[in-house]
């Protein structure tokens, strides 16, 4: 590729994951001019998002950042990080932000950091909705002023302007709120002027570092350079390869729709994309086409629901076992009947399950009848209610039946293996997305906000 | 009588964000892509029976390239709610090994 080709190392899947600094030294030497990642996702669930907090604990991420942001002072090129904290929300923002100071500290660095925030607040989402600025998304349905009220937190996914706009004011490190996988991945080459297509393209490829080469456990990342006719991709690690496969298959992957991707200001379509071997472990994509749409930054909110406390025991009585599915209806109403008896009109509107973990707790579903019975099966008891007190009530109420009950009645009573005393575990609330909608905006930056921590012009530490 | 697991090599399920479930079926080679890719045994009514999803919500698209075709489904309720039981959606793919094609 000529000498236009903007090279960026992606150095891991998710800040956290485990970046290799030989691997960085790789991506500098080769002549990348950027350093971007993402940190997070909503595949591991709303709890992130409604509490704050991230997925992965402090250390990985210090880790993580001490080889980033050393890497990123040496070679004097950016460092760009979206969705902050596994949800990208203020709170998650912050926590990265406290990690990142930190770090400067202890290796002495003076970055210039600018911190994109794309948390929204409720007045101005609901004025958006009135205006008929919010679009849902299936399988979902208008938006309600009560959902809104629901949600704990509420992000807009950034697309690349607002890091843009960071980099061209000076940011040495840009730390994002909740951003599309791609953006902070393509923001820098679209900065530079390189072809929409390609820019968007490469980083779909890239977007889980190693994921898209032959072998994703060797080594946590890839090289992107991406030039006028398209991008190449290659790992990070001397010890793999990608090939047209690898790359190919990656845009499979968490994705509805294999060859496009809606972005916020666009759609990226690859139905005509060529890859190819340009030698034993890189590949060349071209064909690549971005088609500009309205610009939509898509909308996540989670809430917190209700509360649940959680018992198991494990079963290996045979005669249990030949008969599990009716043992599991009879218990099951049973437990139901005891809560109505013992707690009464004060339980509320409160749910048990038991699934049978061994048997059929991931689908629910029971299996055919003349199914061989299971050699052991752990049942676990969920109570959800309204309070953290209450679902503990319900599982006490449900203790002695939940560890004891027979088979039929004329039997002496069982004792089933119970992993715990005491027995219930209060495992606090149920968190859920609540949107799936995009916000319409005139201007990509009107529901960002930009922070700087300018280290530069601070006091020697 | 093939199975789904007779006439592909890999498979496997995901979330394609909160509210979806993504199914790629990765067909054993180039004659079992072109039979079975676009097999009616493969529409909507099979996600329906099997997880009750909406049929007018079941997207189907083949992927030439890699003798593979991809399916996604409107989850029955979005990820992570009380009756939750996989929350990545990682396993709902082996519900449909067994399933009968022709």
């Amino acid at each position: 590729m000529s000498n236009d080709t903007i090279r960026i190392i992606v150095p891991c899947g998710s800040l956290g994951a485990g970046v290799r600094a030989e691997e960085v030294r790789y991506g500098v030497e080769r002549g990348a001019q950027a350093i971007a990642t993402d940190a997070g996702s909503t595949d591991s669930g709303a709890a992130y998002l409604a509490l704050g907090m991230s997925k992965n604990n402090r250390g990985a991420v210090k880790r993580d950042l001490l080889i980033l942001m050393k890497a990123q002072a040496e070679a004097n090129i950016p460092l760009l990080i979206g969705s902050c904290g596994q949800a990208g929300g203020d709170a998650n923002v912050d926590w990265t932000k406290e990690i990142v100071l930190e770090v400067a500290r202890e290796l002495g660095l003076r970055p210039r950091i600018a911190i994109l925030y794309c948390e929204q607040d409720k007045a101005t989402l609901k004025a958006k909705n009135a205006a008929g600025d919010v679009r849902p998304l299936p399988p979902l349905g208008p938006l309600t002023n009560d959902v809104i009220d629901s949600c704990d937190h509420i992000v807009a996914a950034m697309g690349p302007e607002p890091y843009i706009a960071a980099l061209q004011s000076g940011a040495d490190i840009v730390l994002g709120g909740r951003t599309t996988d791609t953006a902070v991945l393509s923001c820098f080459a679209l900065m530079k002027g390189a072809p929409a297509g390609p820019s968007w393209h490469a980083a779909k490829v890239a977007e889980c570092g190693a994921q898209c080469t032959v072998y994703p456990t060797r080594g946590a990342g890839v090289l992107i350079s991406i030039g006028m006719d398209g991008f190449e991709v290659e790992p990070l690690n001397a010890d793999n390869r990608c090939d047209p496969h690898s790359v190919s298959a990656h845009m499979l992957y968490e994705n509805s729709n294999p060859f496009q991707l809606v972005e916020p200001g666009g759609v990226l379509d690859v139905t005509a994309a060529h890859y190819a071997s340009v030698d034993d472990r890189t590949v060349k994509v071209t064909g690549s086409v971005w088609t500009k749409a309205p610009y939509t930054m898509k909308l996540e909110g989670a809430a917190a629901g209700r509360y649940q406390t959680i018992m198991l025991i494990g079963i290996q009585d045979p005669d249990v076992l030949a008969r599990i599915d009716e043992f599991h209806d009879n218990m099951l109403a049973v437990l139901n009947e005891r809560v109505r008896a013992t707690i009464g009109n004060a339980e509320g509107n409160f749910h048990i399950s038991l699934r049978l973990y061994g048997w059929n707790a991931v689908s629910g579903v029971k299996p055919e009848p003349g199914t061989p019975p299971p050699r052991e099966v752990g049942v676990l008891f969920v109570a959800t209610a309204e309070t953290q007190a209450m679902a503990t009530q319900i599982a006490k109420a449900c203790n002695p039946y939940f560890f004891h009950f027979p088979l039929s009645l004329d039997r002496e009573l069982p004792s089933y293996g119970f992993a715990f005393s005491p027995a219930d575990i209060e495992r606090g609330r149920v968190y859920e997305f609540k949107l799936n909608h995009v916000v319409h905006v005139a201007d990509p930056m009107e529901l960002v906000r930009t922070e700087w921590v300018d280290l530069r012009q601070s006091e020697a530490a | 009588m093939a199975t789904i697991k007779d006439v592909c090599s890999h498979l496997r399920s995901k979330n394609a964000g909160p509210f979806w479930v993504t199914i790629d079926f990765f067909f054993r080679d180039r004659d079992a892509f072109a039979k079975y890719s676009e097999s009616p045994k493969l529409g909507p009514a099979l996600f329906e029976r099997i997880y009750g999803a909406d049929p007018s919500l079941v997207k189907s698209y083949p992927v030439d390239s890699l003798n593979m075709v991809k399916i996604s489904y409107a989850r029955t309720s979005a990820q992570g709610g009380e009756v939750e039981r996989d929350m990545h959606a990682g396993q709902q793919y082996v519900r449909l090994l067994d399933i009968e094609l022709d």
